[in-house]
């Protein structure tokens, strides 16, 4: 009897358990996000997808527009009509000095969606360019979630997946493995495209590639400039560091 | 917001993403030299008679370092800084009676708040650095008055010519001056590799997870100290009791303070010592290099059963080395520095 309890138990926290790490979303293999800082056509077309996508929901309000011109060699018409599609209060249009705020405030995105909806100017330094990369391309179909959709990385996601006319709603296909333990796993095999969207599949994995490589740079708009004058600081110093060398040589070359 | 003020100076103040860089890499920077200074200490017996004094003053700068490192981590305001924090001034509370009004005057609220991070900018940028600025004078003037060790551990001070001057020592000018700017710049080298290309330092010296704003309501999956802190911590995290583990966290800061009582041996340098004291000087390190890792790891059993045997080695450390250092079987220390 107590036996029959006591797998019956395990069995339990086992199904919790298994049920808790697929939850998690922990261990779903990331794919290589496509950054290239240098790249500054992609950036410049991952700004604008950004713009027109995520910045109505999402601020990213420590980025200002004009940075981005000057940055990637946009003017500030260009800026202005590419990017910039929020008003003050007055209705004057938003000047590319300006931040890249939002019109949603946080009360209102906790009653739509019951959180206060997350700035995104350092988010690929939070997440990682992979995961993101990763988490804008694994949107599926789960009829128990109130959007109808869930993701592989990031489980019972609150965001809608705003993409779905570009990517098309996708379903994950699973198969089911008997383990060694004697229980059935269900193993992520595939996506199955149940409605396709405007995009190829190609083209919709290069539209979230341009926008993560745009948003490794938001997240430290000066990394490349770092990178080519730390170049020249370290040759600089080893440089010196030869002399500083010879000049103590010298010095304590009397001394036994 | 103090977070957006951080990304404010990364972003539109000019340079002020160096200036941020260097001082955050400089933290790390500071605890890299401040370990080998204190390992080559260890070495050549310079926390030994006469330089006791020179030792405790060492002591207690590194431990108004760590306070300030703590405290200057609290200020980007992001979920590691939120969180470290409130670990760590928790750890407050387990001490008896006193535990709770204690960390309700350290944190001046119910939980850490902006009352925490104004205390703990002011303590940052302006007490605790005239701490260490004083006492970094007062282990220079200790060190004047006995002279600076060797790695062969002969005392200069014993041989002087007819004006005083010893005879087996050279002026720190132009000397040292020159051979430390050789140092310096070789540092440099270093922390500029990091500095420009690893900022980061993968997630170890800038946590992803301090790139997000920092949240009462939500507790990051896994919180670790920053590097220096982790041996400390991962003892902390070895014992089961609270009050106990605090206790040995302490006593593992506390036991360097009584080193120069604790060796008795009379040699100093690691080169004229016996088998036995490099035994145990390597199985000292060994266990805080490995502590230090355990102390960024999730505490899982075969961890924490890891953690618990480093742990006895780490303070075994101390104690082999009281009772086989008076008898320890050394070499013949020179009488003067010869070639």
């Amino acid at each position: 009897m107590m036996n029959y309890f006591g797998k019956k138990i395990l069995t339990v926290i086992l199904v919790t358990f298994s049920g808790l790490v697929m939850a998690a979303g922990g261990g779903f293999p990331l794919d290589k996000a496509p950054v290239d800082l240098h790249d500054k056509e992609s950036l410049k077309r991952g700004a604008v997808a950004f713009a027109n996508n995520c910045l109505s929901c999402h601020a990213a309000s420590y980025m200002r527009y004009n940075r981005i011109g000057a940055d990637l060699g946009m003017t500030d018409i260009e800026v202005s009509e590419q990017l910039i599609s929020t008003r003050d209060a007055a209705g004057e249009k938003t000047k590319p000095g300006q931040l890249m705020k939002i019109a949603m405030n946080n009360d209102y995105s906790k009653i739509a969606f019951g959180l206060k909806i997350p700035d995104l100017s350092v988010i690929a330094r939070a997440r990682g360019a992979d995961w993101l990369y990763t988490y804008l391309r694994t949107f599926h179909i789960d009829d128990s979630r109130p959007t109808g959709m869930n993701n592989m990385v990031f489980a019972d996601v609150g965001m809608p997946h705003v993409l779905w006319d570009k990517q098309g709603l996708q379903k994950a296909v699973y198969t089911t493995e008997m383990g060694e333990d004697g229980n059935e796993h269900h193993k992520f095999e595939k996506m199955e495209m149940v409605q396709a969207g405007s995009m190829s599949t190609e083209e919709y994995d290069a539209f979230v590639g341009d926008l993560v490589n745009y948003l490794v740079y938001m997240a430290e708009p000066i990394q490349v400039e770092r990178r080519s004058l730390g170049v020249k600081v370290v040759i600089f110093l080893v440089f010196f560091a030869v002399i500083a060398y010879l000049l103590k040589k010298e010095y304590w070359k009397d001394i036994h | 917001m103090a977070f957006a003020s951080v990304e404010y100076i990364m972003r539109d103040v000019p340079y002020g993403w160096l200036i941020r860089y260097i001082h955050s890499t400089g933290a790390t920077a500071f605890f890299v030299v401040v370990y080998l200074h204190m390992f080559r200490g260890l070495m050549y017996g310079s926390f030994k008679k006469p330089r006791e004094l020179v030792w405790l003053f060492g002591m207690f700068i590194y431990l108004a370092l760590m306070a300030e490192a703590f405290m200057g981590y609290l200020l980007p305001w992001g979920q590691m800084s939120y969180w470290g924090a409130q670990v760590i001034i928790s750890l407050f509370g387990a001490l008896p009676i006193i535990g709770d009004p204690l960390t309700l005057w350290i944190r001046g609220d119910y939980v850490v708040s902006g009352a925490t991070l104004n205390r703990f900018f002011a303590l940052h940028v302006v007490a605790l650095p005239l701490v260490i600025l004083g006492l970094v004078v007062a282990h220079i003037i200790a060190l004047h008055e006995v002279g600076s060790n060797n790695p062969e551990g002969v005392e200069i001070k014993k041989h002087k010519d007819e004006n005083g001057i010893p005879l087996d020592g050279i002026p720190f000018h132009p000397y040292y001056s020159v051979k430390d700017i050789v140092g310096v710049v070789v540092f440099l080298i270093f922390f500029s590799l990091v500095l420009f290309f690893a900022p980061e330092g993968g997630g170890y010296l800038l946590e992803h997870a301090n790139f997000v704003p920092s949240d009462p309501l939500k507790t990051p999956p896994h919180i670790a100290p920053v590097w220096y802190f982790t041996p400390f911590y991962a003892i902390l995290r070895a014992v089961p009791d609270k009050l106990m583990g605090v206790m040995a966290m302490g006593g593992a800061i506390v036991v360097l303070f009584l080193l120069p009582w604790i060796d008795q041996c009379k040699v100093k340098s690691i080169r004229y010592r016996g088998m036995s004291f490099k035994i145990l000087l390597a199985a000292f390190s060994v266990s805080f290099v490995v502590l230090g890792w355990l102390g960024m790891q999730p505490a899982t059993p075969e961890l924490t059963l890891l953690a618990r045997i480093f742990s006895v080695v780490y303070f075994g450390f101390f104690i082999a080395l009281y009772f086989t250092s008076k008898n320890e079987a050394t070499k013949p220390v020179p009488e003067r520095i010869t070639k």
